[in-house]
């Protein structure tokens, strides 16, 4: 899963715009509990991936979290004790005791699971729509070695990535010669380790002679803000505001134990259609997303 | 007029080597002048730009004495973050060269730590951009870009700031030869217009000696020579052949003189003498690419039964068509059949499918459709020696019969990534030749980065390799050693082959896939090409 730049509204943002955008998405799922508004939240990065083209990297990340969020789910019930609705009794389980299995705990243990889905949908949505390097120098400006160190780290890391594939043809090369025959992963892997620090010493070298280190300061990017910059940024801050909000105003209120309660009203129902419409209310706007 | 590069008594050791990489050298380069730097491998050529670019000592430490002036700073006190202000650098390796993920960014990563304001950075992105003819991957990722087009953006890099001198360390050693010649094109162009001084160090002089002002040569750390590329082939011509271009060879052999610094220079001579056959022209393509025509369906199938009666051969393929996952064919139905003893040099521009084929016959990967056939095992050498070390010991890597059989046995105890490039390249053709004989053993681009005396003792291995009844097939890009060492070309386009025959027919046709004395001559070798200007000579003086 990488950045990839498309014709999109969000990859037009410039990265602290869209980075607030996800990263205000991901506020929402770990603010909000109410399933219904959780649901809103997985809804709208769902469509504001598609909408950005990046519907394989979301499905990626949904095919890796999906099963850990099932694992919440299951073990929940396992280690809490609370909630009143028993619905499987599993007796005398030591170190546990007596393990009862509760509606309520495996509903905020699905409550759990579907947060840690929707935060890795975030997430998605950032490494394949927010230019990476754009990042790195907004953090630059806070501090440059360990932005350049990161950049060094991720530079390195496809690198790695295809000296290890092509160090695994080699070794299929190898002729079963009667010395311990061909060598296996772990070998072409500590090869692989062992060359990374060559490799590192090349990339810091290029790093050198590209000024890395010079004297001058570095001074911050004064560029005007696009139609993009501005929409997405009063998308994160609108939904920032929401989940606030309804945290002041009570609305969309969520609690599991000892009884589940999840009340749905014409508040969380507005709230859950606000949600989505916010999120991808800035993808309405295709003009000049072109790059 | 003020050196832009002045080297003052440089004497330099790595931290922890036993003998020193520079001895007291002293060179000064003009605005504006461009300087080939020569020499065999691990002659000093790469400690010399390094230490111009302020990474030797700043970066790698060591004993350092002497003076290098860059633009007027002291590498002394300033480092390579200051002097990338003046000087860019380019080194080998396109991959480990690219920091950022787009090429718009890349560009501009020089110029941000140089704190140029954005107007500025944008607009030197954009120069430097139209300039190497790369602004159509300004919005590419650098993942996606190839080895030819990575070194143009690192290129582009080293240039964005408009350093007054470019550093560039054997450039042109992962790139195939049209994109090597468009690098070298690139920085004659900057040197010409924007008045650039250039040093660049290259082992394939013949690409570069055209455009030199000057050539330096290090031998052992040490400049033995300083001279204008004539009176430097005149030098290597006496005292090291291994450094002379085939063009000066031609000429050295013909007994003519001044040697030549380029195909034009030497034909421009030999046209003064009335040497050159112009009306002759050159040879015709087309026989070669009539016989790799595909045969109707009757001939294969009469073809078929005639095989019946012809012994297996050493190595080959019937049919094999390869496809990529996307539905891109790289290999289109190619038939090839590789003898016992037979040594066969597979060329082609990048991506006409040269490691595609040499991959399935190796066994590596299976064909969509086709079969490989072979008389035994197939010994397949990928592009990159170093891929095969994965042990501590020399001794560990490979049988000591295989290491005798490329001179190795000697360094059992050694580090493999402690021997030379010529050593590492002999190591993993003993890692793939241990164990049962191979039937036949074919190498993927196994001259890159390799100077003349090591490409000439590989050959001498194939030849004795095929002399011992194995099938030797090389992909290759460098027509010099195909000639020095194969009997046929196998010439790939698109995924087939479009010609196949003897060396001396296919290498001498064309414009591209040529040696430079067919480009002077018509002729495969200087010794051939000499011996054809002397047999005009003498119709010359006995009409």
């Amino acid at each position: 899963m990488r950045f990839r730049r498309r014709a999109s509204p969000l990859h037009a943002a410039r990265a602290s715009a869209g980075g607030a955008y996800c990263a205000a998405l991901a506020a929402c799922a770990l603010a909000l509990q109410h399933p219904l508004l959780l649901g809103a939240v997985i809804v709208a990065v769902t469509g504001a991936g598609i909408a950005a083209g990046a519907r394989d990297e979301l499905a990626t990340a949904a095919k890796f979290s999906l099963p850990l969020g099932l694992l919440v789910a299951l073990v929940n019930p396992l280690v809490v004790r609370d909630g009143l609705t028993v619905f499987f009794r599993l007796g005398e389980i030591p170190p546990f005791g007596q393990v009862d299995l509760t509606v309520e705990a495996l509903v905020y243990g699905l409550v759990l699971g579907a947060r840690v889905v929707a935060v890795a949908l975030c997430c998605a949505l950032f490494v394949a729509a927010v230019d990476p390097d754009e990042t790195l120098r907004l953090f630059r400006r806070v501090s440059f070695r360990s932005a350049l160190t990161a950049a060094l780290a991720v530079r390195l890391m496809p690198v790695l990535a295809r000296d290890s594939r092509r160090m695994a043809d080699a070794a299929a090369c190898r002729p079963d010669s009667g010395r311990g025959s061909a060598p296996g992963r772990v070998a072409v892997l500590r090869a692989v380790a062992t060359s990374a620090l060559d490799r590192a010493v090349d990339v810091a070298a290029t790093l050198e002679v590209r000024g890395y280190g010079a004297r001058t300061a570095v001074r911050p990017a004064a560029e005007p803000w696009s139609r993009h910059d501005v929409a997405f940024a009063a998308s994160a801050v609108v939904l920032v505001a929401l989940a606030a909000g309804a945290a002041v105003a009570g609305i969309g209120t969520f609690a599991a134990y000892p009884a589940l309660r999840a009340p749905v009203g014409p508040g969380e129902a507005g709230l859950a259609v606000l949600i989505v419409a916010v999120a991808l209310a800035p993808f309405a706007d295709r003009r000049g997303i072109e790059r | 007029m003020s050196a832009v590069l002045r080297v003052e008594g440089v004497t330099y050791t790595y931290g922890g080597a036993a003998a020193p990489s520079l001895r007291d050298v002293s060179l000064r380069v003009a605005p504006g002048e461009f300087v080939v730097v020569a020499g065999l491998s691990a002659c000093g050529k790469s400690t010399l730009l390094r230490a111009a670019s302020g990474l030797v000592p700043h970066f790698h430490g060591g004993t350092f004495a002497g003076r290098v002036v860059v633009g007027g700073l002291d590498t002394r006190e300033h480092g390579p973050g200051d002097l990338s202000a003046v000087a860019g650098s380019l080194f080998q390796d396109p991959e480990t060269q690219i920091v950022l993920g787009t090429v718009r960014n890349e560009l501009a990563f020089p110029l941000e730590n140089r704190g140029a304001p954005p107007a500025a950075v944008a607009r030197g992105v954009e120069e430097v951009a139209l300039a190497l003819g790369i602004e159509a991957l300004l919005d590419r990722s650098t993942s996606e870009l190839s080895g030819g087009e990575l070194q143009r953006v690192a290129l582009g890099a080293a240039l964005a700031g408009r350093p007054r001198l470019v550093l560039l360390d054997e450039p042109t050693s992962q790139l195939d030869p049209v994109a090597g010649d468009e690098l070298v094109w690139l920085l004659r162009r900057l040197n010409e217009e924007w008045g650039t001084a250039v040093v660049l160090a290259e082992h394939r002089l013949e690409r570069c000696l055209a455009h030199a002002d000057r050539v330096v040569v290090l031998a052992g750390g040490a400049v033995v020579c300083d001279a204008p590329p004539r009176e430097f082939l005149s030098w290597a011509g006496e005292r090291a052949p291994a450094l002379q271009t085939p063009g000066a060879r031609l000429f050295a052999r013909a007994g003519l003189r001044p040697p030549p610094a380029g195909v034009k220079e030497a034909r421009a001579t030999l046209r003064a003498h009335g040497l050159l056959d112009e009306e002759a022209g050159p040879p015709p393509l087309a026989p070669t690419a009539a016989a790799v025509e595909r045969p109707s369906v009757a001939d294969r199938a009469r073809a078929r039964l005639r095989r019946d009666d012809t012994p297996p051969a050493a190595l080959g393929c019937r049919g094999l068509w390869v496809e990529m996952p996307g539905g891109r064919a790289v290999l289109r139905a190619v038939d090839l059949r590789v003898e016992a003893g037979e040594r066969v040099a597979l060329m082609g521009r990048n991506g006409a499918g040269k490691s595609t084929l040499l991959r399935h016959l190796g066994g590596l990967q299976r064909p969509t459709r086709g079969r490989v056939e072979a008389a035994g095992r197939v010994a397949l050498l990928l592009q990159n020696p170093n891929d095969y070390l994965l042990h501590e010991r020399v001794a560990d890597e490979a049988p000591a019969e295989a290491l005798a059989a490329v001179g190795l046995a000697a360094l059992g105890d050694r580090h493999p990534r402690d021997l030379s490039g010529g050593e590492r390249q002999r190591l993993a053709l003993a890692i793939v030749m241990g164990g049962d004989p191979p039937a036949a053993v074919c190498l993927d681009e196994p001259t890159r980065g390799m100077d003349r005396a090591a490409k000439g003792d590989l050959a001498d291995r194939l030849r004795a390799l095929a002399a011992s009844g194995v099938a030797v097939l090389v992909a290759t890009h460098d027509a010099e050693f195909a000639a020095a060492f194969a009997q046929r070309v196998v010439l790939l386009a698109d995924g087939r082959p479009i010609a196949d025959g003897p060396i001396a027919d296919v290498l001498t046709g064309g414009w591209y896939f040529a040696t430079e004395t067919a480009r002077i001559v018509g002729a495969l070798t200087p010794e051939e090409g000499a011996e054809r200007i002397r047999r005009r000579l003498t119709m010359e003086v006995t009409p």
